[in-house]
């Protein structure tokens, strides 16, 4: 009987093998397809075991962390949630990350590679994992006029300051805004939080970032950019020039004339009288004289066509190819497809007021480890030169005019150099749909340079239907911002 | 072994009469081993997860010193020649198991199923019912010989164990599988304990009939073909695993004994076509079941594609589980030196996390090494009984011995490779790992069986006659 006795032994010893094997391809071969699945909750309890990076404003972290139950040990806390949630994101051990909470997670989590070599050590030392933190551009006392702003209209809006010679963003508001804290956990109320906040259960919609990912028609603060356009194609070549333009002035190709809003003097009207009075007419023209191929080719350097990465994604801004003759007249007053979010008009702004170039916008200035050295630095980029530095100071000087004495004078401050313009566009079948108010300005310093670029939008359903309301609504939350910005470099 | 105390002889089946050291020592030295790993690794829990030193650590460590020490001191009376590895390895297979079940005890997570909470108290009271039946057997069982007249008694009883759990009213079904009955507050599984009722029976049959099924053969195309009659008990022994799949939806069980069947017959017959029959009519079997069976459907299914089974479970849509994906991870979570103990999160698994799955948990916090060195573990138990059937002496013993070694083989090939993906799952135990009683108080027996057929194998021959006159004495029974 030992024959068989010994293949048995044999077939015994197979069976062995084959576990053996197959071990080795569960725990070698696929082991970190395995640990990385993206299904595996073990990715998420490591997430969560040790407290999340900070996202740093001002020298001042603007979130936290708290401890919760269950297998995920930290979760995520904001400081005036609200009002940073725009910049920060959100992290949720139910409901994932997004923007900088999810752009930077790496840092924050202390996952990222840049800090294996520190990790390593501290695995070896014994310390616990820790994250980096995030250290923003951005200005709280501005952010906190521009949010209290927003939320003393009770309206639906955005803000977006810049700082014209970096492109550092200073402020990003957007009301109404939601508190991330609420959607941090993973329990119950976590969860009911969360499905309130959903669009289908909530028709405003406060999970949407305005300030980035919404586009609204930019109505007259366009005007600028068709200005900036015409200047440098040679149609215009002073402020103060009158131009050729007649009124009422009949778009080409069409029996329509194309309206002023009241009766304002736009008759061969000066660039300066213009924008100061906000004239359809005048633009309306100057943009169809321009031409479509040339209007596009200014609006792209400002950056519109494109999404912009800051380093959250924003929309990208529509200026069309292709229109008829009366519908580069529209759209070169801000209308027909013409679309813009607040960070596209703030840019375009900035350019203005940083005499020409235009400095690509960021949010996150410096990336830290957990010991607060630095990792990664953003250091200030040109991103275009949309118009010469002359042309430039042309419509500074038109835009200072407009807050002198036009439409934008609630956006006067004491001692400083303020430009603006304002907006009003309508939109929906017949103008149906609520206006929306705009105002676009910047503050100069005694030095000239300017130190704050601003776009305020707000959705009014009480807005006029003028012009006033853009200065009326918008322009006061605008002074606000800048005066934080002109008093917190003092 | 033999063969090295006995360097005149090649054979490993025949053992040197003369001066066989008894081995007790190395199995009392191995022993202190075997009790000091689990020591250490039920420290190296309660460090990692409470960052102390578990306060059970001296009554946990005397407890299974105690247990093994019985043992120890009870194979060292009644079976002094017996093998010197079983019991060590089965004290540190068991040690490990009560760790890793009291290290799943501490999760959070495994609170509310049941019995995770108090799990390793009452291992510990299942593994000193378990080293008592071993003394049971050490004690009254002599000669394994004594068996062999229980035959058919083994045969009526394994039967009565298979078809327990089909009982109206005791029978449990646990997730599908219909393999455990309920007594008071008690779930049994039969199946561990007919696993060495049936070995026995088989044991007794083959012996018997193992001429005639081997010898009154037609040649077929170079393999020997039983006659139709003698086909009969292979055939009975397939119906009831059969049976048992079909009714008690356990592909594990059924798979087990025919499997341990077939081993047998093979060994005692010599033909290989016992072998090719036994494929042919288990494929035929487990095909044939899984085609109208939606249990075992929904096992081959979840084996084939666990991630979709796990996403089904996630939607809740009934009857999925993911337990099969979140072994998975568990495994691959582990890597090559694994997480360490009480540093992963095998409690994902849930459900039998600490019974049938518990062999993710040493995966995953134990690691590739730490696993295959389990393995061994196991192989090293089924190769020592392997080498007690070479080397008994009587073919009994020899049928017994592999039966249950082979048997024990299969169970961890079987439960092993269910848990690590390599086949559909059954509703199986690693032995001594798992948390339950049935399969520790029987496996304990199988260790004190194999043990006895290997004292009995390896003791000296009775002394030489005094007088060769008596050798010269032929006695002729009637």
């Amino acid at each position: 009987m030992n024959k068989p006795l010994r293949r048995i032994a044999i077939f015994c010893g197979l069976l062995v093998l084959t576990l053996l094997i197959r071990d080795n391809w569960l725990q070698y071969v696929q082991a970190d397809d395995l640990k990385e699945d993206e299904h595996n909750r073990r990715v998420a309890i490591e997430r969560y075991a040790s407290p999340r990076g900070d996202i740093i404003v001002d020298g001042k972290a603007i979130t936290g962390h708290a401890t919760t139950d269950g297998d995920f040990k930290y979760k995520r806390t904001y400081k005036d949630g609200a009002m940073w949630a725009p910049v920060t994101g959100y992290v949720s051990q139910a409901f994932g990350a997004t923007q900088i909470e999810s752009i930077d997670d790496g840092i924050l989590t202390g996952n990222d590679d840049r800090l294996f070599f520190r990790n390593t050590l501290d695995m070896v030392t014994g310390k616990k994992r820790e994250g980096g933190n995030v250290v923003t551009t951005l200005n709280s006392a501005a952010q906190k006029a521009a949010y209290d702003g927003l939320k003393k209209q009770g309206a639906k809006g955005a803000v977006v300051a810049l700082e014209p010679s970096t492109g550092k963003i200073l402020s990003m508001a957007s009301y109404p805004s939601y508190d991330p804290t609420a959607i941090a956990g993973s329990n119950d109320a976590a969860g009911e939080a969360w499905n309130k906040l959903q669009k289908k259960n909530n028709p405003d919609d406060p999970m949407l970032n305005r300030a980035l990912r919404e586009v609204y028609p930019p109505g007259s603060t366009f005007k600028v950019l068709t200005a900036a356009a015409a200047l440098e194609h040679g149609k215009a070549d002073s402020a103060d020039e009158k131009t050729d333009s007649p009124l009422p002035w009949t778009m080409p190709g069409t029996s329509t004339e194309l309206k002023n809003e009241g009766n304002i003097p736009c008759e061969n009207a000066t660039l300066r009288e213009a924008l100061r009075v906000s004239c359809n007419t005048v633009f309306g023209k100057l943009g169809y004289d321009v031409g479509n191929d040339a209007m596009l080719e200014t609006a792209k350097k400002f950056g519109f066509t494109e999404e912009q990465f800051v380093p959250v994604r924003s929309s990208a801004s529509v200026f069309s190819d292709g229109m008829n003759d009366s519908q580069v007249a529209l759209s070169s007053i801000g209308q027909f497809n013409t679309a813009a979010t607040p960070l596209q008009m703030a840019m375009v702004t900035s350019a203005i007021a940083n005499n020409g170039t235009l400095m690509k916008p960021y949010m996150v200035d410096e990336l830290q480890a957990p010991n607060l050295d630095t990792i990664e630095k953003t250091d200030p980029e040109e991103m275009s030169e949309p118009l010469s530095a002359d042309n430039a100071q042309i419509l500074q000087s038109m835009m200072e005019t407009v807050v002198e004495d036009g439409t934008g004078t609630n956006a006067q401050i004491d001692g400083v150099t303020v430009g603006g313009k304002t907006g009003t566009a309508q939109h929906g079948v017949d103008n149906s749909e609520n206006p929306y108010a705009w105002f676009i300005s910047y503050a100069k310093g005694e030095d000239g340079s300017a130190p704050v670029a601003v776009a305020v939008v707000i959705e009014d359903e009480n807005a006029v239907r003028d012009d006033i309301s853009g200065g009326g609504l918008a322009a006061p939350i605008a002074k606000n911002v800048m005066e934080a910005v002109i008093d917190s470099k003092k | 072994m033999s063969s090295t105390t006995n360097p005149s002889t090649h054979h490993t089946s025949t053992i040197g009469a003369i001066g066989a050291p008894s081995r007790r020592n190395t199995e009392l030295a191995l022993l202190v081993f075997a009790v000091l790993i689990p020591v250490f690794a039920y420290a190296n829990v309660g460090l990692a997860i409470n960052d102390e030193v578990p306060a059970g650590l001296l009554s946990y460590g005397l407890g299974l010193g105690l247990l093994a020490g019985v043992g120890h001191v009870v194979v060292r009376k009644f079976a002094p020649y017996s093998d010197p590895l079983l019991l060590p390895l089965a004290t540190l297979l068991n040690g490990l198991g009560l760790v890793a079940i009291w290290r799943l005890d501490q999760s959070e997570l495994l609170q509310d199923i049941q019995q995770a909470g108090t799990a390793a108290p009452r291992q510990l009271m299942y593994t000193a019912l378990g080293i008592a039946l071993f003394v049971a057997v050490m004690i009254f069982l002599k000669d394994h010989r004594v068996l062999q007249r229980y035959t058919y008694i083994s045969m009526l009883g394994a039967l009565f164990l298979l078809l327990l759990p089909l009982v109206p009213g005791l029978g449990k079904n646990i997730y599908g599988a219909k393999i455990w009955i309920q007594v008071g507050s008690f779930s049994i599984q039969p199946g561990e304990f007919a696993k060495i009722v049936l070995a026995i029976f088989f044991a007794g049959y083959l012996m018997v009939k193992r001429d005639a099924l081997a010898l009154a053969s037609r040649r077929f195309m170079g393999l020997y073909l039983p006659r139709g009659r003698d086909l009969g008990p292979i055939l009975v022994v397939w119906m009831v695993s059969i049976l048992i799949l079909v009714f008690e939806t356990d592909l594990g069980t059924s798979l087990l004994f025919f499997g341990m069947f077939v081993i047998m017959l093979y060994v005692a017959t010599e033909r290989t076509s016992w072998i090719v029959f036994g494929l042919l009519m288990s494929a035929v079997g487990a095909v044939g079941v899984a085609s109208f069976e939606p249990h075992i459907q929904q096992r081959v299914d979840a084996w084939l594609d666990p991630m979709k089974e796990y996403t089904l479970s996630r939607a809740g849509v009934g009857g999925h589980s993911e337990q099969a994906m979140q072994a998975l991870w568990a495994f691959g979570s582990g890597g090559t030196l694994g997480t360490g103990w009480g540093q992963g999160h095998s409690e994902l698994i849930r459900f039998a996390a600490n019974s049938d799955f518990i062999l993710a948990t040493f995966g995953e916090e134990l690691g590739l090494a730490g696993l295959m060195a389990l393995l061994l573990l196991y192989a090293l138990i089924v190769e020592r009984g392997v080498r007690t059937a070479l080397a008994a002496r009587d073919p009994f013993g020899k049928l017994l011995a592999i039966g249950l070694s082979g048997a024990f083989a299969l169970q961890v090939f079987v439960v092993a490779g269910g848990v690590m993906g390599l086949i559909p799952l059954t509703g199986m135990t690693m032995p001594f790992l798992a948390y339950g009683g049935s399969s520790v108080i029987a496996n304990w027996a199988l260790i004190g069986i194999l043990l006895r057929i290997s004292d009995t194998a390896r003791r000296p021959a009775p002394a030489a006659p005094a007088s060769p006159d008596a050798e010269m004495t032929q006695v002729v029974r009637p």
